[in-house]
């Protein structure tokens, strides 16, 4: 039997926790908080993506809105996560249910660009909130608790925490796109009417799929909050949507690990151009040209029988 | 007191344009019945499915099923209350394998696709109501093949399948026999009546061998209108039916 490939990734991740680092722990417990945390973000957008084929250009509005979800609450000196995450949940859906229902009613490259405008409006509107650092951004007074435990104060323990809800992210994927649910979604992106001749809504089907997405990218904001201790609205950057796209591009819409390993792809990438040149992104651009043409259906396609 | 039929069809109109492919059309069509709707290409027969179907709203006019008006309802309410269609162009999920493909019509019939956990490939009451209907067109054995890589006339086949796991009240096909051979022909002609006892057929079909063998009642469409209705037997007899329709393809 061959082994999902999914372990290989998962185990690789877990190995920081358990070999002695020594001096290089802070530097390896960043970074990999880094993948993982962007690893929540792309496996949301590859949901919609890969099993929905919804093209989301905006995608980083949640990451925005889970990281000022934070924010925010810690401005009201409120720092226990069994506040803050139900909050984030709550704010990414009154986003997306809205936005959602009128992306939905187009298609295409209208889809892209409609989700890109709102997700501009969250980058302004953020950018307005004069109360929590307007354009400069917002530092926060204290990482995110879970009661009186503190499980994200240490760099192992953020990481720790990050590398599980990534894991939990990645099942709970996986079990629905293989689920009824999934099973639709995945239909409806290969002929609409067809599926919707057979009595499934698709319009209700695909909305809950950006609730969803929306939901996991804004836990992933939130996240993002907790480890620069900041958030911005840079967080909701366009060009930060089109970094969320490679990753899942890159790594291959068509499997759902794929987009972990496009997220460690590029976080690993930025990381080793960025020391060489600052002018990295020169160099990622040929690099990912080479990589899309190259690695057809991705980093998760590389070794798997053609077919 | 005549039974309530089916589908009733009360003054449909659509034009595009000027071109007007459904011209004042009112239809009844009886319960339990195969009903043909004939005539040449471009008569607006397809067109006339669309409107039933709910994926072209006309201009005027309504549709009625089993007494209840459906002209305002969207696509996936009329399938969930038994219209189901196949389509001229054959209209299969390419991605999924055959089973797939009919399972997720089992699916859509046995309830809510708001299910996140449980993999929908091992539900067994699904993959058993998709098999069976599989065996009915004779596809068991290509079960696990991609869709996308069936030939046309197994395309053909796992289209109907699909619409018999869906349960019908009212099953409107487009053609099923375009492109078959005359063995498989005979096969799908032997689906079509055994499914006639469970449900009602308007059937669109230029095979006037097969409309004559399988058809209650055939219409014939010219222009967007009709221009008869009738049993078999008096359609044949029709002579403004032999001018115009039959008279140039026998
Ligand atoms: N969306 C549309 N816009 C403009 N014209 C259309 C449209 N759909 C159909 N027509 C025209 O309406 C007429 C009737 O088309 P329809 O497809 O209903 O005919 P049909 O009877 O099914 O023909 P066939 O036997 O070739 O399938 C044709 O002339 C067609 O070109
Ligand atoms: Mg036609």
């Amino acid at each position: 039997m061959r082994l999902p490939p999914s372990v290989p990734i998962f185990l690789l991740l877990a190995m920081p926790l358990v070999l002695p680092l020594g001096a290089h722990a802070g530097y390896v417990f960043d970074l990999g908080a880094r993948i993982a945390i962007l690893g929540i973000a792309a496996l949301s957008l590859n949901f919609l993506l890969g099993a929905g084929g919804l093209v989301s250009f905006g995608h980083a509005a949640y990451l925005a809105i889970g990281a000022y979800g934070v924010a925010i609450l810690d401005a009201n000196a409120i720092h226990n996560a069994a506040v803050v995450v139900p909050v984030v949940l709550a704010a990414s859906l009154v986003f997306s249910l809205p936005t959602g229902a009128v992306a939905l009613r187009t298609r295409g490259v209208n889809f892209i660009m409609i989700t890109l405008a709102f997700s501009q409006m969250v980058y302004f509107a953020a950018g307005s909130l004069a109360d929590y650092g307007g354009d400069d951004g917002y530092t926060l007074t204290a990482r995110t608790t879970w009661f009186h435990a503190k499980p994200l104060a240490t760099p192992y323990g953020f990481y720790a925490t990050c590398v599980a809800l990534l894991l939990g992210c990645y099942l709970l994927c996986r079990a629905m796109v293989a689920s009824r649910f999934g099973r639709a979604l995945r239909a409806i992106r290969q002929d609409r009417q067809r599926v919707q001749g057979l009595g499934i809504n698709p319009f209700s089907i695909q909305l809950t799929a950006i609730a969803i997405g929306g939901m996991m990218a804004a836990l992933a904001g939130a996240l993002l909050a907790n480890a620069a201790e900041f958030a911005s609205p840079a967080y909701a950057a366009w060009q930060r949507s089109g970094d969320l796209l490679i990753m899942v591009i890159l790594g291959g819409a068509g499997s759902v690990h794929g987009a972990i390993l496009g997220a460690a792809a590029v976080v690993l990438a930025e990381e080793a151009l960025g020391s060489v040149t600052e002018h990295w992104r020169i160099l990622y651009g040929p690099l990912l040209v080479l990589a899309v043409i190259f690695f057809r259906g991705g980093l998760a396609g590389i070794g798997r029988p053609k077919g | 007191m005549t039974p309530q039929p089916k589908l009733s069809l009360r003054g449909l109109c659509k034009r595009y344009g000027a071109l007007v492919v459904t011209d004042d059309l009112s239809l009844d069509v009886q319960r339990g019945t195969i009903h043909a709707v004939i005539g040449p290409n471009g008569a607006g027969k397809t067109s006339l499915l669309n409107q039933i179907f709910g994926s072209v709203t006309p201009d005027a006019g309504s549709v009625w099923l089993d007494g209840r008006d459906i002209t305002d309802l969207p696509i996936h309410r009329r399938a969930r209350l038994g219209l189901i269609r196949s389509f001229q162009i054959v209209s299969i999920l390419p991605e999924f394998s055959v089973l797939e493909n009919v399972a997720l019509a089992a699916q859509a019939k046995a309830g809510s696709s708001f299910r996140f956990f449980r993999a929908a490939a091992r539900e067994t009451v699904l993959n058993d109501a998709a098999r069976l209907a599989l065996a009915k067109v004779g596809l068991t054995t290509v079960e696990t093949t991609i869709a996308g890589g069936l030939s046309h006339g197994e395309k053909r086949q796992l289209e109907l399948a699909i619409a018999l796991a869906a349960q019908p009240g009212l099953l409107l096909l487009d053609e099923p026999l375009a492109g078959a051979g005359v063995e498989e022909a005979a096969r799908l002609i032997g689906i079509l009546r055994a499914l006639a006892g469970e449900c009602t057929i308007v059937l669109v079909e230029h095979d006037m061998d097969a409309v004559f063998a399988l058809a209650d009642t055939v219409t014939v469409l010219a222009e967007g209108r009709i221009l008869a209705s009738g049993s078999p037997a008096e359609i044949r007899q029709d002579a403004a039916v032999r001018a115009v329709y039959l008279g140039d393809t026998c």
